[in-house]
This record gives structure tokens, sequence and C-alpha cells, in this order.
């Protein structure tokens, strides 16, 4: 890892193809400063993505990646993190491709709780196949397949995160630049699995959930006078307090274990002998 | 003296019934004969019906036959499920005084033998070696020394302490003294010899499981599920002393997934399942295709569809190997036609794989999976593993690779088709796979040029490979016989046993056995050749025969079975007498 790495390193030579003003664009630079401030460069780095218009911020990174199938993208950063323990994966992806598609994933990657970052980009829309409900979607948001809304409450991506062993739950705003970044980078730097829901504006389909809108209603943990993010009680009271929009790291298990440690995989499994491995006959042996 | 000698065990699920078949197969195996074992089993926990059943010879054996001479019956329903197999002269060991046998009746001209097997056990130490006492009562029929089941016992039993070695050990004297103290009178027509060969006893998940290691594979991500669980937990506390790992995947999308992952990190690795599983793989397996992802993808095939019986045997997979996903798709489809072959074939599919860069479907079935067969150990010779891992590029090597604008390129076009890969942590290798149609850089393209040269690229693999490896068929019977019969995966072992039976009945044929369903092997002169083609397999539309037959442009005549039970060797006999008998159905 080299020191002068910069964020545009991170940067691919493809343009992005986003709508002017997508919250994407805040989220995808916050994510490859966090990744060169953390001392890691393109060809340490594994971005996993999925499909739809997050699913595109691996064509526009420059790192080792995968853009996977729709929902899959949990389980191809495992593939890659246990494989290669010493290369730094990210997970991108929306909040269809997570909490509808990938919602059994997503549980069972919390549980897991292998060392790597998970970034949902989160507009609580539809927005590459034109305006439909999402599963973070509002009850009463009105969209081409939900015309008198969906009618049924938004799943809370943290409070399933919680509840199935969370190490680490964070929000950020795109828009935010600097304290986005502040959290995909502690994210980062969590042993163990980071997760990150980032509120990601779609600027097209869905008049609702606004700049304005989270600009106004944001509130900042760090700012909350004795907010204490290792605190489960604490941190499940914000969660599940639907009155309130929050920013900031939510939860921390500072005593995380990740998976790696929990299992003994430490092992760079790229390297092989060049026949089969050494006491291999050993194996045959048992057969007796 | 008959050459070879049929025994089981049957009773309800729950009853012990494959520890028990297992512990006299490992006996005989270890006493320097040959063994072949077979299942009858349901997908319950407890009750119904389940039975081991074992063949064994001084010679090899590779089928099951039409016959059972020792049946230790542990429930009537074992009798009657085994009617058909059983003869005159057959021995049925059961406890009379167990409530449910007090009335059994054992059928004309058969030897019933009335064995307290519960009490006996008691008095050795508990109940519940009542199945071992039944062993030490069937080595006195077969006039097989209990010395050998000593061993057996001990490999079974050594963890548990030394005492449970010795009260099964006392437990299974207590079965023969019985027999022979109580049936004195009874002359069994059975003698066991014992050889001092060297032999191991495995299955053929096992083999596939080994021969993962072997091939260097360090990471396999699966979901449990039957007849393919046995992969991984061989697998399981294994592959670890090697530097791997096991995942239990929350799903099969998951398994392959994280597979993938594997893969692209630069392991070689792995997912096992059956039918249902495959379904769930298809979503990603375009995905491993396009982006060029090394990956073995062992399918053992059980009787579909849907859930189909699943724990019967079948060979409807090949179409949905050959055929699924959407769009076009190369990739390979490798079918070990034996236990050992499950070993080597498992080899050379991540050989394949990561020469090629591309999916391998590494596929065997139920009857091969949970069938375990005695092979020398010389046959898994470890120092024959070669590992070739293709056109991979390290920090010297990538230069050679990049684009003008300075981006590698791991979809670079080739003559050969193959392009390079650099794994992670290569410097100036960082590359995007994708699903997406893409240009040598790996980024996506609409690009009408680009497309074409990129399909025609992913195909030229496969002529590649079509010209630098040999697809051959195995072959055996008369090379010179005017009937050829062809077949793949597990039937060969029923099949090689078959030809000896016609070739005493005068009827020689020619066999190809086919390990390689894509690529494949060019029949097209054999077939001509031949008066007759037969091709045999187990499923109902015949999809290897209308392979065959798109390859020669030739009917073929077929044999089929779907009903959930593998061939038997002297049944397939008859059923390919009767084929070539009634000549080609054109």
């Amino acid at each position: 890892m080299s020191s002068d790495i910069r964020f545009t390193d991170f940067k691919s030579d493809k343009q992005p193809t986003w709508c002017p003003g997508c919250g994407d664009f805040g989220t995808m630079n916050g994510m490859m400063k966090a990744l060169a401030e953390t001392g890691n460069d393109p060809d340490n780095t594994f971005v996993v993505a999925g499909i739809g218009c997050s699913g595109k911020i691996g064509t526009y990174m420059h790192s080792y990646a995968l853009h996977g199938v729709h929902g899959r993208a949990l389980p191809v950063g495992t593939g890659v993190k246990m494989a290669r323990p010493d290369i730094e994966v990210m997970v991108a992806g929306g909040d269809g491709d997570g909490y509808s598609i990938g919602a059994g994933h997503f549980v069972h990657a919390v549980r897991r709780n292998v060392d790597m970052t998970y970034v949902v980009m989160d507009n609580r829309i539809y927005g590459l196949t034109k305006g439909q409900a999402s599963p973070t979607s509002r009850e009463d948001f009105e969209t081409s397949t939900s015309p008198e809304g969906p009618k049924q409450p938004p799943v809370n991506p943290h409070a399933l995160a919680l509840a199935s062993g969370a190490t680490f739950i964070a929000q950020s705003f795109s828009s935010d630049a600097l304290r986005h970044q502040e959290i995909i980078q502690e994210a980062i730097e969590h042993d163990g699995f980071g997760f990150v829901n980032v509120y990601s504006p779609c600027v097209t389909f869905n008049d609702v959930d606004t700049y304005d809108y989270f600009r106004d209603s944001l509130v900042d943990l760090k700012e909350e006078e004795g907010y204490d993010p290792t605190d489960r009680e604490a941190a499940k009271d914000v969660i599940l307090d639907n009155e309130k929009e929050h920013q900031g790291v939510i939860y921390k298990d500072e005593s995380s274990v990740p998976y790696h440690e929990q299992h003994g995989v430490d092992e760079d499994m790229s390297v092989i002998p060049d026949g089969a491995p050494e006491s291999a006959t050993d194996l045959v042996r048992e057969f007796y | 003296m008959a050459a070879d000698f049929n025994w089981a065990v049957g009773g309800e699920a729950g009853d012990g019934i494959d520890s028990t078949g297992k512990i006299f197969a490992q006996a005989l195996s270890r006493a320097g004969r040959h063994v072949f074992t077979s299942k009858d089993f349901a997908s319950r926990i407890r009750g119904g019906y389940t039975a081991y059943k074992v063949r064994t010879s001084v010679d090899k054996v590779q089928s099951v036959v039409d016959r059972l001479d020792v049946l230790i019956a542990l429930t009537p329903r074992t009798i009657e499920e085994n009617l058909d197999e059983l003869h005159e002269g057959s021995v049925i060991i059961y406890d009379g005084e167990r409530t449910t046998m007090q009335d059994v009746e054992i059928p004309e001209g058969m030897i019933g033998l009335d064995v307290p097997l519960k009490s006996l056990a008691e008095d050795a130490g508990g109940a519940i070696m009542r199945n071992v006492v039944a062993l030490g009562a069937a080595c006195e029929v077969a006039e097989f020394p209990i010395e050998n089941l000593d061993s057996a016992l001990e490999k079974r039993f050594k963890d548990k302490g030394q005492k449970l070695v010795d009260n099964n050990k006392e437990a299974a004297r207590a079965g023969r003294d019985y027999v022979a103290d109580e049936y004195a009178d009874r002359e069994f027509d059975y003698d066991l010899e014992t050889t001092d060969e060297d032999y191991v006893l495995l299955n053929g998940d096992e083999a596939i499981g080994m021969g993962a290691i072997a091939a260097g594979c360090r990471f396999y991500a699966g979901y449990p599920i039957t007849p393919a669980t046995d992969v991984m937990t061989y697998l399981t506390g294994r592959i670890e002393r090697y530097g791997g790992h096991v995942v239990q995947a929350e799903d099969e999308l998951s398994a392959i997934n994280m597979a993938l992952g594997a893969a692209r990190g630069g392991a070689r690795a792995m997912t096992a399942t059956s039918g249902p599983g495959i379904d769930l793989m298809t979503e990603t397996f375009g995905l491993i295709a396009t982006s060029e992802t090394p990956l073995v993808i062992c399918n053992v095939m059980r009787s579909g569809p849907s859930t189909g019986m699943p724990t019967k045997q079948e060979q409807g997979d090949l179409n949905q190997m050959l055929y699924g996903g959407h769009g076009e798709v190369p990739r390979f489809v490798l079918a070990p036609t034996t236990i050992d072959e499950c070993f080597w074939k498992t080899v050379e599919a991540f050989n394949l794989a990561e020469k090629y860069q591309l999916p391998v479907y590494l596929t065997a079935d139920l009857s091969m999976a949970v069938t375990e067969q005695t092979f020398s150990p010389d046959t898994f010779d470890m120092d024959e593993v070669e590992i070739d891992r293709g056109k991979v590029v390290d920090e010297a090597t990538i230069d050679d690779h990049m684009s003008e604008s300075g981006g590698f390129q791991p979809h670079e076009i080739t003559d050969d088709g193959i392009s390079p890969r650099a794994f992670p942590g290569t410097a100036d290798g960082a590359h995007m796979s994708t699903g997406l149609e893409h240009d040598e850089q790996g980024r996506r393209t609409e690009d009408t040029e680009m497309r074409v040269e990129q399909v025609d690229k992913r195909n030229r693999k496969v002529e590649t490979a079509r010209e630098r490896e040999d697809w051959s068929p195995r072959e055996f019977g008369d090379a010179d016989a005017d009937d050829l019969v062809i077949t793949w995966g597990s039937n060969e072992g029923a099949l090689a046993e078959a030809v000896e039976i016609l070739d005493d009945e005068g009827q020689n044929v020619r066999v190809l056995s086919v390990p390689y369903i894509f690529p494949r092997p060019d029949l097209s002169e054999d077939v001509a050749a031949a008066e007759t083609t037969v091709v045999v397999e187990c499923n109902e539309q015949g999809q290897f025969a209308d392979l065959v037959e798109h390859d020669v442009l030739e009917r073929v005549d077929r044999v089929n079975k779907y009903n959930g039970v593998r061939y038997k060797a002297d049944e397939l006999a008859a059923e390919i007498k009767s084929t070539l008998e009634a000549g080609v159905e054109a």
C-alpha cells in the first residue's frame, strides 16, 4: 500500500450515467475518500456491486470489482473476503438489492460478521426501472405500482441488523460529505461487518425523501449529548424511533470478533502448491 | 460356494442400519475383500424402511445384483421389501423376542435364524449393541473370522473408549456363539475367504471431496441437500488442515455467489448441490460464464422434477446442466463414471475451469454418491495429481496485457480465446468483472463489434479445449463386436458386469462409457460401424441418447430406467439382450 494514494485513484475512466444531482455521486465520493484515507489502494481493494442505479458504482470506481446478480452482492463479498483476508472488501448496493431481493443474505451477512463494509444507497424508490415502490418507501408513497402507496410499513434495516446481531450499524447522508466519509471510514476500520445505510436521494422519482427533507429532519447522533453508540439499549431506542431521522454511528460493538478470527480463516487461498498438498495421502489412509 | 456374497441389514430409519452396514463393509475391506455397498433409504429421520446392502467378493465388484444371501431383518417389512432378491437357502437373521418379529413368517425354502439379539446385547453391556450381535451371527453364517470385525469396531468406537470397543467385541462373539451352538446342525454354504490385499473403502461424494482438496480447492460454500451433503461433511474438518474453509450458506443462491467471490479472489472454489439447488444456482450461472470465472459446480443428481423422489436414483439433469440459464453460455459438463473417477474428474474439473476460465459442472448421481466401493490405495496416488492454473499473470507479466490507456485487460481478445487473469492484490491489475457485456478491460459496452468479438472469444475457448484436451470415452467389452452400447455416469459398473454376463451367453457387445458430456467425444464413426447402438441411462427421455443422435445424425436404440432404482448387472444384461433382439426402433 502506498501512502500517496489519492481518492481520485479510485475513479474509473467511465463517466457516471446517474441523473445530475443524484445522491449516488456523493455516496461514491465519500467511499473513495474513505478508502484512500484508510490506506487502501485500488489494487488491494475489491468492490462488489449489486444491480440498479447503485449497482453501477463498481463501473465508476477503479479497483478489483464484481458487478453481480441482483441481490447477491453480500455473498460475493463474503467469498472474496474469506479467500483473501488481505484484501479490503466493500460491498455496495441499493435498498432494493439489499432489503428486498437480497434481504435474506443481509440477515445472514450481519450474523456472520465478516470483516467488510456494506454500503446501502437508500433512496426509498426503484429508480432504474423508473419509479416503483422500494422496501423502504413510505406506506403512503404513491408510485406507478402502488397508486395509493404500498400500504405496508417500510423495512427498518437498522432494526433488522440489530436483531440479527450486528456489530456496527450506521446511517449517513450523501450530501453531508464530511460526515458521510467519516462514517464510512469508521465502518471500514471496524473489526467486523460495518453496515452503513446511506440516504442517497433520487432527484427524479422521489419527491418526498428529498435533499431538503433529510437536511431539515436529520438529527446527528454525534451532536446528541450523552449518546453512546456502544450502548445497545440506546441504539435500540434510536432505531425504533419512527418519528425522527438520524445520522451517525448508531451502534458499535467494541468487542466484535470478526468471522476470520472466530473461524481461523486467515490464509491467502489464492496460493496453492503445484501438485496435491503435502500429506494429502493421509486422506487416502483415512479410508482404510 | 458362490463367487460373490450378498448381505444386507434392514430396519427402520433410526435403527442404526447405516453404521451397522458400514462396520460390516469395513470389516470385509480390511480383510482384503472387495466390497460394493448400496443403500435403500427414505427422506425421513425415523421409521419407514431403510437398508444397507453389501456385495463382496475376492474379485472386483462394481454393481449390485438381484440376489441376497444373508439378511439381518430388524422389521417384518425388511423381509417383504427384499422378497425378490431372497432365494432358496437365503438366511434371515432376526430377533424372535422382538414384539414385531414374533409372528414373522420365514418364506418357504429360506433359513430363519431366530437370535435373541437384544437379550444377548444386554448381557454384553447394552441393548444398543443388538445390531453388533447380529453382525457376529452373520460372521458365523458366512464363515468370516470374527477377528476381522474387531478392527472395524475399533475404528468405529475407539473415540468413545476402550470399554465400549470391548463390549462390542463381546456382543459380536455372543452372536457368533449363539448361532454356532443353537444351529450347530445347519450347514451354510458360504466361506468368506480373506486376502492380504489392502483396500480403501469410500463413496462418490467422499471421492469428490478428496479430489477437491488434492486439486487445491480451498473454499467450499454449500447448502445441505441429499445426496450431495456428504461432499460438504467430508470437507468440513478436513479442508481446514490445508488452509481452506467450508461455509454453510443460507441458501444455494448465496452458496454459489460465495464460491464466485472466492474464485474472483483467486481461490480454487467449489459448491455442490443436487437438481433443486442447481435450479437456484442457475441464476448466477451466466454471470460466472460471462465474467470468465473458473468455478466447479458439483451436481449430485437425484430423482426429479421438483422434490421428486429425493432419496432415489436418476440421471435427469443433463439438459439442465447443458442448457440452463438465459442467453448463450459456454460451460463444460463432466460426468465421472466410477467412484475412483469421481476423484480424478474433480481434479480435472478444477484444471479445466482455470485453464479455460469458465464454470464446470461435475456431475455424479445418487447411486454413486452414497455407494461405497473398495479400491487399492494406489488408485488415488497423490503424486499423480497435476495442477494447471492457466493464464495467471503476476506483476512481472501483467504489462503485456494492458490497453493503450493503461488498463489491465482480463477479457483480452486472443487467438485461443483465453485471456489473462490477475488476482486481487496484483499491482496494476485492478479491473471490473461483470455480468454486463464488456470490453477487453471489463467495462460495460453495447458496441456491436465488441459484443461479437467477446461472444466469439468465449466460444473460441471451447474450440481450443476441444483441440487441446483428451475427451475420449472409456471403452471395454469386445472391440470387434457388431453391437455398441453407450452409457454415461454411474451405469458403467453395472454395464461392465452385464457385459460379462452377456459374454457368457454368447452375446458380444462393445461398450463406450462417456465421462465428458460437453465437450464430448465424436462417436459418429463408432455408431456408423455398429449394427445396433443402444444408449443406456437412468432417465425417461433419453437425454444423452438425444445428444448422440444429434451428433451422429442417426437413430439409436434406448434403454432407460426411471423408477428410482439403479441398474443391476443381471437386470441390465437381460434388458440389453432383449433390446438388441428387438432391433432398432427407427
